[in-house]
């Protein structure tokens, strides 16, 4: 297990794609049904560009991006403002990419600085995940 | 329509118990694409959201009126196949900017002996054109 890390460390960039389709899936396991996930005509009639995807799907996504960097370490802590939206079209999808580096590590937790765009645009705000250092 | 300031301190228990299953997690896993076997991290979002939903509910609020906000969860322990989870959401703030309500809110999430497992805090946004 190679989960000891460095405060300063940068983490390799993670590049997630997401579909409808994904979102339809994830509605179904999440049993968040809100249509502004899935319906265009809903979407815009609240003032939205268009379909977007779940705040807590991008969030999962950085949960994602943390497991593959740590291999799976512990997560103490997770979260983020949903200041923009992912729009996802009908055809294709939306890249979203995780970038993160080791902002600190002190008494067995490291703290992970992030950012995570869509389209070169910051979709989360303050975006925080603190793991156990398994090698503390 | 405002929210009602009142409901600042109301408690919204979500309707049922959850069981983490190894389909519950599976099927939430894979929408994801989370490696591995453990129980993704933002999971308890089922649970916060039944909370959500019931609390939406009573207040007789549209979902698709609602945007997320923001979402935090602060963890006690890593969440396991066979946890029997309980979520009670409780609203803790409330104001109005631009026409839109700004709903906080924090939810319990505690396993069968009563321990709490995560607590998560959320901010939810109430508005949009009709």
């Amino acid at each position: 297990m190679s989960s000891t890390f460095t405060a300063g460390d940068v983490l390799e960039p993670k590049t997630f794609t997401i579909t409808r389709a994904d979102l339809v899936a994830y509605a179904g396991a999440s049993g968040d049904q809100n249509p502004i996930h899935q319906d265009e005509e809903v979407a815009r009639s609240v003032g939205l560009p268009g379909v977007i995807a779940h705040g807590m799907y991008t969030l999962a996504l950085v949960g994602r991006a943390v497991a593959e960097w740590t291999d799976g370490a512990e997560v103490v802590d997770l979260g983020a403002k949903f200041t923009s939206p992912v729009v996802v079209p009908a055809e294709g999808g939306a890249e979203v990419v995780v970038a993160g580096t080791v902002k600190s590590v002190a008494d067995g937790l490291a703290t992970l600085a992030l950012e995570v765009t869509c389209d070169g645009t910051k979709v989360l705000g303050m975006p925080r995940a603190v793991v156990k250092d398994a090698g503390a | 329509m405002p929210v009602d300031l009142s409901l600042v301190g109301r408690e919204f228990p979500a309707p049922a118990p959850l069981t983490i299953t190894p389909e519950r997690v599976g099927a939430f896993a894979a929408a994801v694409g989370h490696p591995g076997t453990g129980v993704p991290p933002t999971f308890p979002i089922v649970l916060a959201f039944d909370a959500m939903m019931a609390f939406l509910d009573a207040e007789e609020i549209d979902l698709h009126r609602i945007v997320h906000g923001e979402q935090r969860f602060a963890y006690a322990r890593p969440l396991a196949v066979g946890d029997e989870l309980t979520a009670t959401l409780t609203v803790t703030g409330l104001r109005q900017i631009g026409g839109a309500d700004i709903i906080a809110t924090a939810s319990e999430i505690t396993d069968a002996t009563g321990a709490v497992v995560c607590t998560g805090k959320a901010t939810l946004v109430h508005g949009g054109a009709s």
